[in-house]
């Protein structure tokens, strides 16, 4: 078998997307947001629970997807819950360099591990927006709520 | 092949393949299977040369200037116009609209047409399987000018019910607009019914054939049809022309769509008069070498068998809709009686995107997604659906390339 392709769908990635954590709906979120992939017609909503001193207490998503992208939000859901807002938001500047092959900068060597299982997305750049759907989301659930695009 | 069969079959997809020099090319090392044709089709060697000959020694702008290659230029633009008449069996030369696309050609009709005939609570009937090339025009007359649309569903095979499309023309219906075949179902609408019914109550109707005009040997007159559209990417050709075929009778009362050069009688300060069609619709410098390399492709099929060229297709869509049995986790959507070569399905535990990935590593270029058909899409209750559609010159032994990708892209991912 093709080495890219089976970099691409390793066991790690099948597995969160077979098995995705964090899937459901969070009653309580304080914040949300839809991320809309206009090209392939995937979907993912995305809630959040921020507590008082601006720490993600939890996460939950929904939505349907390749597995590439129910891999990625599950792989973030798992990385994001615990940490203060300003962490995700370096974490999710680093994966967004990562997936396009590029520099992700100065990222906790642990953090950086387990972010490699997506860095097989670089070889397929058709396949990038797949991978940044749930992450987009992420980022407009913790600015404004709005509707994310990747395109 | 031997020389003898070669003579005996009316059409030799094998010998036609040497004519795409784009089907000899490796991708990550595997030999091309193009099964992406309902997206776009290759381009013949005769096509490209035409374009090629045509820039390097007669070109020049149309209807503009009085020098020697402007009149050769003017002529092989007209001379392609005829070629689009006669390809498509139009009564007259002047009822052939270039433009840029079957998109553009829908939303020609839209707004020169059907636009200023719309009042508040008027309806337009199309089809849940049209492409939204053949849907968003009519929500812009939704949005703009009150008009209502009207769905005509499908059978779970994806055949159109005439009764049904008859049923949703009411009084207040101002045009039906339906596609000849569905790019994701490949269904063949019964297109000439569906006019004789719509005239029957003083209806017209619009066929979109950018998949019609490539399958089907597509005659005009004979099916009544009031608009046709068609797109030379589509067709074997270039990219950036299409046509619009429109009846004198509604040409000739339509206005003006893009306003600039070459569309106009005469333009002064307070005042403009319009050319006569189809230079009315046809603004600005037209897509030339394009209309040359359309003239071109139709000539390629032309010089085809293309009732065997259209066996041939139908023989590729039966082999495969048959190989893909073995495959309980597939589901075909589309099983329409007399299809054209278009095969979408859907598989458990797998998504389309996922799956076009893996088979492009084969070679195997097919289309994931919604087709741009999204209500089709909501019709049969998926977000996408793997397309495979077929082109004159896939083979058989392509078909089995592909049926080997599925297999294994299904070890791969689940």
């Amino acid at each position: 078998m093709d080495d890219t392709l089976r970099e691409l769908y390793q066991d790690v990635i099948l597995d969160h997307s077979k098995h995705p954590r964090h899937f459901g709906k969070l009653v309580d979120a304080t914040n949300t947001a839809q991320g809309h992939n206009p090209l392939c017609g995937d979907r993912v909503t995305m809630y959040l629970k921020v507590d008082a001193s601006g720490r993600i207490a939890d996460i939950a998503f929904e939505g349907k997807g390749c597995a590439i992208s129910q891999a990625s939000a599950s792989l973030m859901t798992d990385m994001l819950v615990g940490r203060t807002v300003a962490e995700a938001e370096k974490l999710m500047g680093g994966f967004l360099h990562l997936v396009k092959g590029e520099d992700a900068g100065d990222l906790d060597p642990d953090d950086r591990e387990r972010l490699d299982v997506m860095a097989g997305v670089s070889a397929f750049p058709m396949r990038v927006k797949c991978a940044t759907l749930a992450w987009h989301t992420m980022k407009s659930a913790l600015e404004s709520g709005e509707t994310a695009k990747t395109e | 092949m031997t020389a003898q069969s070669k003579i005996s079959t009316a059409f030799d997809p094998v010998a036609t393949r040497a004519d795409f020099p784009i089907l000899s090319k490796s991708i990550y090392g595997k030999p091309l299977v193009y099964f992406d044709n309902g997206a776009s089709a290759q381009k013949p060697r005769q096509v490209l040369d035409a374009m090629r000959d045509f820039s390097a020694t007669e070109y020049s702008n149309v209807h503009r200037g009085v020098h020697y290659l402007s009149g050769k230029a003017t002529d092989r633009y007209e001379a392609s116009r005829r070629t689009v008449q006669k390809f498509l069996g139009a009564a007259h030369e002047d009822e052939i609209v270039f433009t840029k696309g079957g998109t553009e050609a829908i939303n020609l009709v839209a707004y020169s047409y059907l636009a200023p005939r719309i009042q508040p609570g008027d309806e337009i009937v199309l089809s849940v399987m049209e492409h939204h090339s053949n849907i968003v025009p009519w929500h812009f007359l939704r949005e703009r000018n009150g008009a209502v649309l009207k769905w005509v569903d499908i059978r779970e095979d994806g055949s159109l019910d005439i009764e049904a499309v008859d049923a949703a023309i009411t009084a207040k219906t101002k045009l039906v607009a339906i596609t000849h075949i569905s790019n994701v179902l490949g269904t063949v609408t019964p297109l000439a019914e569906i006019v004789a019914r719509a005239h029957a109550k003083g209806v017209p109707v619009l066929a979109d054939g950018a998949q019609g005009a490539v399958h089907e040997l597509v005659d005009v007159q004979a099916l009544d049809v009031d608009f046709y559209t068609l797109t030379a990417h589509k067709l074997y050709g270039p990219t950036g022309i299409g046509a619009l075929y429109g009846k004198r009778k509604h040409l000739k009362g339509m206005r003006p769509f893009n306003g600039g050069g070459e569309m106009i009688r005469e333009v002064t300060r307070d005042v403009v008069t319009y050319a006569d069609p189809p230079a009315r619709f046809e603004a600005g410098t037209p897509p030339i070498i394009e209309s040359v390399g359309l003239a071109a492709a139709i000539d390629y099929l032309n010089g085809l068998d293309r009732a065997a060229v259209r066996a041939h297709e139908h023989d590729l869509l039966t082999y495969a809709r048959e190989g893909v049995r073995q495959f309980n986790w597939l589901r075909v959507i589309g099983d329409a009686p007399g299809k054209a070569s278009i095969l979408s399905f859907e598989t458990e535990g797998m998504h389309a995107h996922d799956l076009a990935t893996v088979l492009d590593r084969e070679g195997v270029a097919v289309r994931a997604g919604h087709h741009c058909a999204q209500p089709l899409m909501e019709r049969f209750g998926v977000a996408s659906t793997t397309r495979a559609s077929f082109g004159l010159y896939n083979t058989r032994a392509e078909v089995d390339v592909m049926l080997e990708a599925l297999a294994k892209a299904r070890k791969i991912l689940v």
